[in-house]
């Protein structure tokens, strides 16, 4: 049976990794590849790497540290920010990517999704959505949380995924940070036949056994501060989640 | 050395990061004279069945690696690659795979029950149908990466793996020096590099 997926996200910027509480207040946390090494030897089932960098320079750098990694972690890697275009998505599955997420540049031309599942495969396409409650409504913002645009959140994901994308990140905005559990109510009104990782608001194990239980049709858990700061084990939390009928994969 | 046959398809370079760190010498390549003269050879593929077939066709390099198949050089397929070892599929009509395996290749929409989402996407744990030398590193249970929408079946004779989803699928086969795992070995951490060390093992 198919294991439910744990996935540290790692955002980069110029070859490190930091991470905001509420996109803000970024802070300088480790070297990329020592994470990545360390998460794997841990049990992460994948590994996402957000380039949070706006410069030629440190798009660069960026891409040499994904390198760095692929060349020694063998498990599924996904990267995204700054993916606008075929190029971007050639860019960094020539470096050792195997899924490219795409956000704003999506919301900006939802074709690159279609273009990019007809020549890479949807399998390597995920949708990114940041998402917030804006006048009793699930609402889609952009440029890394900061933007309405105005559509309706679950319309739009359905929309990703009509054109091509093989799995979707929902990220929301509210529960971003607070480390107070998973949006779990954002979560159940999402509904495609893709797999769906939840992202934003886990603070601790709790928080996952909660996820999987509450909400069956998600199939992975995506948080960052809390396993970079070690304020929750991999092994432990998926002892935990098999200990609660969970399924998922274990290693020695 | 082992020859990881380019014709076009696919992203090689897990593949060739995951062989390097076992210490083998591997060459990713579409000549023929590389393929004939490697020790083992590797046929990779992602995406469309009907593609990558007509692709191997293309380049020529389906009769080299089926030539030096039944010449018993070591072959193992990965993900398409191993399903077009078989006979034939039914991806978007119907198309004729290498022959080296029995069986067929078939889609899981309409085959597997409903509800679960197509493809099977992530990590799935291994049945143990059969002991043979790519599995000896790998125990009962072990998780590997999956990532696919079509499976083989009719294939009881090379079959040495399944997994669990919906039904028992193929996911690992071997006959004689010809062998398959439906799961992404260079994607699947330490189970799947003692997979890729095994096969680099089995003798020629």
């Amino acid at each position: 049976m198919l294991k439910k997926r744990i996935i540290p996200c790692l955002d980069v910027r110029n070859g490190r990794v930091v991470k905001g509480v509420n996109f803000e207040g970024l802070n300088d946390v480790s070297d990329p590849v020592e994470l990545a090494a360390f998460y794997s030897e841990d049990g992460a089932d994948e590994l996402v790497f957000y380039d949070i960098t706006a410069t030629v320079e440190g798009r660069r750098l960026f891409t040499d540290c994904l390198r760095a990694v692929a060349e020694q972690i063998f498990i599924p890697l996904t990267v995204g920010g700054g993916i606008n275009s075929i190029e971007d998505f050639d860019r960094v599955l020539k470096c050792g990517a195997d899924k490219v997420s795409v956000n704003s540049g999506a919301l900006r031309n939802p074709e690159l999704i279609r273009e990019a599942a007809n020549k890479y495969g949807s399998q390597c396409v995920v949708l990114s959505a940041d998402v917030k409650r804006v006048d009793g409504e699930f609402r889609v913002f952009s440029h890394g949380g900061r933007q309405d645009t105005g559509l309706e959140a679950m319309e739009w994901i359905r929309k990703g995924v009509a054109l091509g994308a093989g799995e979707v990140v929902l990220n929301s905005i509210d529960t971003d940070g607070v480390k107070k559990g998973f949006d779990l109510e954002m979560l159940q009104a999402l509904n495609v036949d893709v797999p769906i990782v939840a992202s934003g608001g886990a603070g601790g194990i709790e928080d996952f056994v909660e996820l999987f239980r509450e909400v069956p049709g998600v199939d992975a858990g995506l948080a960052a501060s809390i396993f970079h700061y070690r304020e929750v084990r991999i092994p432990e939390l998926k002892r935990i989640l098999e200990e609660n009928g969970i399924p998922v994969r274990r290693i020695e | 050395m082992i020859a990881v046959v380019d014709y076009g398809v696919g992203n090689l370079f897990s593949l060739q990061s995951s062989l390097k760190s076992l210490r083998q010498e591997a060459v990713v390549t579409s000549d023929p004279g590389m393929i004939r003269s490697a020790e083992r050879i590797i046929l990779p593929g992602v995406g469309a069945f009907g593609d990558a077939a007509e692709k191997l066709q293309l380049t020529g390099l389906d009769r080299i690696v089926l030539e030096q198949a039944e010449k018993g050089k070591p072959l193992l397929g990965i993900c398409l690659g191993m399903q077009m070892l078989f006979e034939k599929s039914y991806e978007f009509g119907e198309h004729r795979g290498l022959g080296l395996l029995r069986g067929s290749v078939i889609p899981m929409k309409g085959t597997i029950p409903e509800g679960l989402k197509i493809p099977q996407m992530g990590w799935n744990s291994l049945m143990i149908k059969r002991n043979h030398p790519l599995l000896q590193y790998v125990k009962e249970g072990d998780c590997v990466y999956f990532v696919h929408s079509y499976y083989a079946t009719d294939c009881e004779e090379s079959l040495l793996a399944a997994c669990e989803y919906g039904k028992e699928l193929a996911a690992a086969v071997a006959f004689e020096n010809v062998m398959g795992c439906q799961f992404h070995p260079e994607k699947s951490g330490r189970v799947g590099l003692s997979i890729l060390k095994a096969f680099c093992e089995v003798p020629v």
